[in-house]
């Protein structure tokens, strides 16, 4: 399996993410692609930055192992998340998670287990600076129930 | 022996550091280590350090329960993840 994993302050290529996961073999034979983006309107009020703050080193190795756990459920041929830091504003992109596989259900199933993992384990968090004043971000139970359905699921 | 801890996010703001050396004898609990560092700053710490939802990292690996910690290891305490 091929896995590329960055944590970076620029935004990122898609053509060119894209391009890596699907040359990487003639076996592929699906691609999946989830790009994440910056909305405002975050709790009713106006977010004018997002600042993302992550743990160097932890961040990259659990991004790392989830990966690898997501090969142990799918076939997966390549992987690549790109996750970014520092100050972002609405429409920005912030994270991109692509799988490539031999069959379109391997990559759609590894691609959304990847990003339900990343949500609540991956060493990141989110402050919001709004009109109102700066507030950092709690879980959303919604996210623990995505990623305990995959607990379940195994 | 020497113990680096490391504090993000939401934590770091409320005790205004980010990092913190500490000296030790001898082996030492993470337990051990909260109240070293409560004694050395100030009682806010340990309730601060040892609030329900707080995760606790040893050299980047979560721990669920009380571990011995050694010489150079980094100890990370943060609030649950919002990424993605």
């Amino acid at each position: 399996m091929e896995k590329k994993i960055q944590v970076q302050e620029e935004t990122f290529d898609l053509r060119a993410e894209y391009d890596h996961l699907r040359s990487v073999s003639l076996k592929v034979g699906a691609v999946v692609t989830f790009t994440g983006t910056v909305r405002d309107l975050n709790e009713d009020e106006s977010v004018q930055v997002l600042h993302l703050e992550h743990y160097p080193g932890m961040t990259e190795r659990e991004l790392d192992k989830i990966i690898d756990e997501a090969a142990e459920r799918w076939d997966v041929i390549a992987a690549t998340v790109i996750h970014r830091v520092g100050d972002l504003y609405p429409g920005d992109e912030i994270v991109f998670v692509g799988m490539s596989s031999q069959h379109r259900g391997d990559a759609f199933a590894s691609c959304s287990f990847v990003m339900d993992y990343l949500k609540t384990r991956a060493t990141f968090w989110k402050k919001e600076k709004t009109e109102e004043g700066d507030r950092w971000l709690t879980t959303r139970e919604s996210d623990v129930t995505a990623a305990d359905a995959w607990d379940k699921a195994q | 022996m020497t113990i680096k801890i490391v504090f993000f996010a939401s934590l770091r703001e409320a005790l205004g550091v980010d990092s913190v050396n500490l000296q030790i004898s001898g082996s030492c609990s993470v337990s051990a280590l909260i109240r070293q560092l409560s004694d050395q700053h100030s009682p806010e710490w340990l309730e601060i350090l040892t609030a329900e939802n707080i995760r606790v990292a040893v050299n980047h690996d979560i721990i669920n329960e009380d571990v011995e910690v050694a010489d150079g290891d980094e100890v990370a305490f943060f609030p649950p993840v919002t990424g993605g």
